[in-house]
């Protein structure tokens, strides 16, 4: 089963801990390496804490292990890092900014 | 034997904290008391050891390395400078300095966190105003798109919500705190009022605010808010007496970007007839305010310049990285205390393994994996000196609590001004 969802990325505490201890290393990659989706969405699709779940964008895939957070439904949040930036686009409307929130993914349990 | 030093400058975030006081002994630092985790997290984990360069993996002179980055930079028709706003204003003078010798473009992280912010500024002006106000006056906080307690973790106690003052002694009994998200984030929890919005609802709830200010009415509600949240938010934003809105990438990085932020600054602005009012953006990197400030004194333009005609162009979605990256568009490129792989998309960032790249940073970070030439300089606030632009725009000493093993990012960028071509 799969769906459309809107990305948002953003700063969390072990996010930004992991960069401290390198950006790229394992702490970093681990707090930057999940998905969180509402309680809805999770039990629409059927979807587990911890269970992987493959998003696909425009521009890249990733798959990753879900956890349910508190967002509404049809929002989904991973924390800024090399996952979220494998499915944002380069599109910035001349603006510079790509769609850091707002990307629109595919989601689907696997 | 330990020593303390009191009053350090934590350079993690816009807050620059100048309250800390870190306990080092030898060249490591043991404690850095009031530091939240972030910024204690980037003191103990500071490794000021001597370190020689790297030019193709291999550990070389530094003037060995500098001959390979001006050979780099003299051999690019398109050079790309990249980062700044985690290094010190004295470095970012020299880095623009490089940028107009080159030729090159010359482009902030900024672009891609407050860029439309600044798009936003030269629309329509700011009403602004001190961190040191909004601690002695503001009674009214509004947090929009932003979410300080994980991102900016003392602005709270320093600066804001639970801050005592002149005209706030009570501190957080003395302040009304909304925030605004689309979700319920760690900061909405400690909110008086927490209005959850739709997401890509910020402009049109943001021109409803505006409307209901100047007297007129609405019937409906708005961006998933009822007519009656919205009234009472524009009854508490005239009737204060000193309001404030902070905000962050809720704003800047959804759709709309510059033109939200254009509206939150006009409704600002407009409030300011019935009280004092600002809005402050929530400044991510310690010095990114600074980046902006040095490049508007030196090129007009607070970022995505261009200075290949030989004066300076502003180029925003045409001389901002991403889009200069994805378009293939640089032949080199030098990041100056910056990581583009770890932060940009993965399609734009991925360029830069095919353009020789030059990295100078005080630690290794995912660039590094693919950087041609690493520079490992000091690190401002820790080893070294500098200046800093809190994100209010007050400029603050940096101290250095040991000496620096390595050299500064301005040292390194002076000797490589000295020795490139001009164009």
């Amino acid at each position: 089963m799969e769906d459309f969802f809107t990305l948002i990325t953003g700063r969390t505490k072990g996010q930004a801990h992991g960069l401290h201890l390198g950006a790229g290393s394992p702490a970093h990659l681990e707090a930057t390496s999940f998905i969180e989706i509402c309680p809805k969405d999770m039990t629409r699709l059927g979807i587990k804490d911890g269970q992987i779940v493959r998003l696909r964008s425009d521009t890249g895939r990733v798959d990753v292990p879900a956890r349910t957070g508190s967002l509404p439904a049809g929002l989904v949040f991973i924390p800024m890092g090399p996952t979220a930036n494998a499915l944002v686009g380069t599109d910035t409307f001349g603006t510079g900014m790509p769609l850091f929130k707002g990307q629109r993914v595919k989601l689907e349990r696997i | 034997m330990s020593a303390l030093i009191e009053n350090v400058t934590c350079k993690f975030c816009g807050c620059l904290c100048d309250d800390i006081t870190v306990e080092v002994e030898g060249d490591r630092i043991l404690k850095a008391k009031r530091a939240c985790p972030n910024g204690r997290s980037m003191f103990l984990n500071y490794d000021p050891a001597s370190r020689n360069p790297l030019v193709d993996g291999q550990i070389v002179e530094w003037d060995e390395a500098i001959s390979a980055t001006v050979d780099i930079l003299n051999g690019a028709d398109s050079p790309l400078i990249y980062g700044l706003s985690s290094t010190s204003t004295e470095a970012q003078r020299k880095a623009v300095e490089l940028a107009d010798r080159l030729g090159a473009i010359i482009d902030s992280t900024s672009s891609v966190c407050h860029f439309p912010t600044s798009l936003a500024v030269q629309a329509v002006g700011e009403a602004t105003c001190t961190l040191g106000e909004v601690r002695d006056r503001a009674d009214l906080l509004i947090f929009w798109g932003c979410n300080p307690l994980v991102s900016h973790i003392r602005h709270f106690s320093r600066y804001s919500a639970n801050a005592k003052g002149l005209l706030t002694p009570n501190g957080r009994k003395d302040r009304t705190l909304v925030v605004v998200d689309v979700r319920p984030t760690q900061t909405a929890k400690a909110a008086d009022h927490f209005l959850q919005i739709e997401p890509g609802t910020d402009y049109e709830v943001l021109t409803s605010l505006r409307v209901l200010i100047q007297g007129q009415n609405i019937e409906h509600g708005v961006g998933g808010l009822s007519a009656e949240q919205l009234q009472e938010l524009a009854h508490m934003m005239k009737t204060c007496r000193y309001g404030v809105v902070f905000f962050g990438m809720g704003l800047t990085m959804t759709p709309g970007r510059n033109y939200n932020v254009a509206e939150l600054f006009t409704l600002g602005a407009e409030l300011n007839r019935f009280n004092r009012f600002s809005v402050i953006p929530m400044r991510g990197h310690g010095n990114v305010a600074g980046a902006d400030q040095v490049l508007t004194w030196l090129s007009g333009y607070p970022t995505a310049v261009s200075f290949a005609r030989g004066y300076p162009q502003f180029g925003p979605g045409e001389f901002t990285t991403v889009d200069v990256l994805s378009r293939g568009e640089a032949d080199a490129a030098l990041i100056v205390a910056s990581d583009p792989i770890a932060h940009l998309p993965w399609m734009a960032a991925k360029n830069l393994e095919r353009i020789p790249t030059i990295l100078m940073a005080p630690t290794a970070n995912c660039s590094s994996k693919v950087a041609k030439v690493i520079l490992p300089t000091a690190c401002y606030g820790i080893d070294a000196p500098g200046t800093s632009y809190r994100m209010d725009n007050v400029p603050l000493r940096l101290r250095a609590v040991f000496p620096n093993t390595r050299p500064t990012d301005e040292e390194i960028l002076s000797r490589i001004i000295k020795a490139v071509q001009p164009c």
